[in-house]
């Protein structure tokens, strides 16, 4: 496949993704209490009410471009409150999904950082938290990351909480678990 | 009392004390603590930020080793991440028969099945409801009572699932502060959101969040937890706040049972209080003065 038709055969998984996604908040009554729950409403470009009217729309460009879902913390304010009954978290990790899956650029950092995490999983089965880290690190190619976070890894590291871990190979003991899981998820 | 543990990958590393103070407590108070074999990871929020069907099947892999050890029904989760992970699997397949197939299919992978006999229960349901404060206050060998204390739920073990307290305003924290004589510190942050991850992708979003929270500590002794992650967002990044906005916001944080287990004469040492990255010298006063 070429480039164009890959992107846009992508685009029409997205389309696919995003229909079962309006059809969770499909009766969403545009109250806007998911707004007013929200701790994080206030650095989001797009307030989720309004999200979820773009989902309902269909307007792929908008949601993509926004940041709101990527700073969803899944606190789940809006689930317990939605007077609809929606599972909006539900919905906002749904489009984190794909994100994920089609690795959007706007959403770098966290795509890579959840990536990293389930990465480490799917070698040792345990997370392990230097090595999750370290990967994260070495993905983002950015050497003034880590520094972020210098002071606290050796606080940690002193106290013996963690220890330096090179990302190794593990036992892939999940392997067979993670491979069900994606033949399961690209059957149609 | 006898149960199922399911520790979780934190409690092994950055929240040890977590893990070591938890046992410590339960075995003050009589409670049986059997960790679930060959254990490994709920996913935490990263499973469910790649894959919804991973994000079930990690929690569900654990639920079905843990149906293989008999007569023990409850699985006590100490970390709200994994204790809501787990749950939400408990939860999900008694509506979802469907659910509940693919899942096995998954798991059919590694010879195991879920049918979803047992119970997930936070490491708090367990303290304030089996426990109790009654028995909690009959071991106390100093009374705390020159202590304020804040208590703070923070999410997951609150929501979605209303299980154990009430998810807008909960209070099952205060009769257990006051089992120990210390008072509770009266704020209306306990159930707020401190940011969970995004101190590591958008960190300024993050610090934003535990502002809030610790600026309306100001006048409490410590700030008490049961969850690593927000344990780690609370302590880790107090002096990048206090800088940042210019106020001083040291405060001492604990997790739950190691505030119990001092109160019922279990040692720094026992409950690990060297491992906290935010114990201040006015608190270790406080403590040497009861």
């Amino acid at each position: 496949m070429n480039q164009s038709a890959q992107k846009e055969n992508n685009f029409a998984v997205v389309s696919d993704q995003l229909a079962s996604i309006r059809e969770m908040i499909q009766t969403c009554i545009q109250c806007g209490t998911c707004t007013g729950s929200c701790p994080n409403a206030f650095a989001m470009d797009s307030t989720p009410r309004r999200l979820w009217r773009m989902v309902m729309m269909g307007q792929k460009d908008a949601i993509f471009q926004s940041k709101t879902f990527a700073l969803c913390s899944d606190c789940y304010y809006c689930t317990l409150r939605c007077p609809r009954g929606l599972p909006l978290t539900e919905a906002m990790d749904a489009l984190k999904q794909i994100a994920a899956k089609e690795n959007l650029k706007p959403y770098k950092k966290s795509v890579r950082f959840y990536k990293s995490f389930v990465e480490s999983v799917r070698r040792h089965g345990r997370v392990r938290e230097m090595e999750f880290m370290t990967l994260y690190f070495f993905s983002m190619k950015d050497p003034f990351l880590p520094l972020n976070f210098t002071l606290l890894g050796m606080k940690l590291m002193s106290k013996g909480k963690v220890s330096v871990q090179v990302p190794s190979k593990g036992k892939r003991r999940l392997e067979p678990l993670f491979r069900k899981v994606e033949e399961l998820e690209d059957r149609p | 009392m006898k149960y199922q543990y399911y520790p979780g990958c934190s409690l092994e590393g950055t929240a040890l004390e977590y893990n070591i103070s938890t046992q410590a407590l339960m075995k003050a108070v009589d409670a049986e603590l059997v960790e679930i074999d060959d254990w490994t990871c709920c996913g935490a929020s990263a499973a469910e930020a790649t894959s919804h069907l991973l994000s079930l099947a990690l929690p569900a892999r654990n639920l079905a080793l843990a149906e293989k050890m008999d007569g023990l029904n409850d699985i006590m989760v100490p970390c709200s991440a994994c204790y809501l992970n787990l749950k939400k699997v408990e939860q999900k397949i008694k509506k979802d028969a469907d659910l509940l197939e693919k899942i096995n299919d998954v798991l059919e992978e590694e010879k195991l099945n879920l049918h979803g006999k047992l119970r997930v229960r936070h490491l708090l349901d367990v303290v304030s409801n089996d426990i109790g404060p009654g028995k909690i206050k009959d071991l106390v060998k100093k009374p705390f009572t020159d202590l304020k204390i804040a208590p703070y739920y923070g999410c997951q073990c609150l929501r979605p699932y209303a299980v154990f307290d009430d998810p807008e305003d909960p209070r099952s924290m205060e009769p257990l502060i006051e089992a120990i004589g210390a008072k509770v510190y009266p704020w209306q942050m306990g159930g707020k959101c401190c940011g969970a991850s995004h101190m590591n992708t958008t960190m300024e979003v993050g610090l934003e969040l535990v502002h809030a929270i610790l600026h309306s500590a100001r006048g409490a002794d410590a700030i008490v937890t049961v969850c690593p992650m927000c344990q780690m967002n609370l302590e880790a990044y107090q002096q990048k706040i206090s800088k940042k906005y210019q106020e001083a916001l040291s405060i001492t944080i604990l997790y739950l049972p190691q505030l119990l287990g001092l109160a019922i004469g279990l040692s720094e040492k026992d409950l690990r209080l060297d491992l906290n990255l935010a114990i201040t010298k006015d608190f270790r006063k406080k403590l040497k003065e009861m």
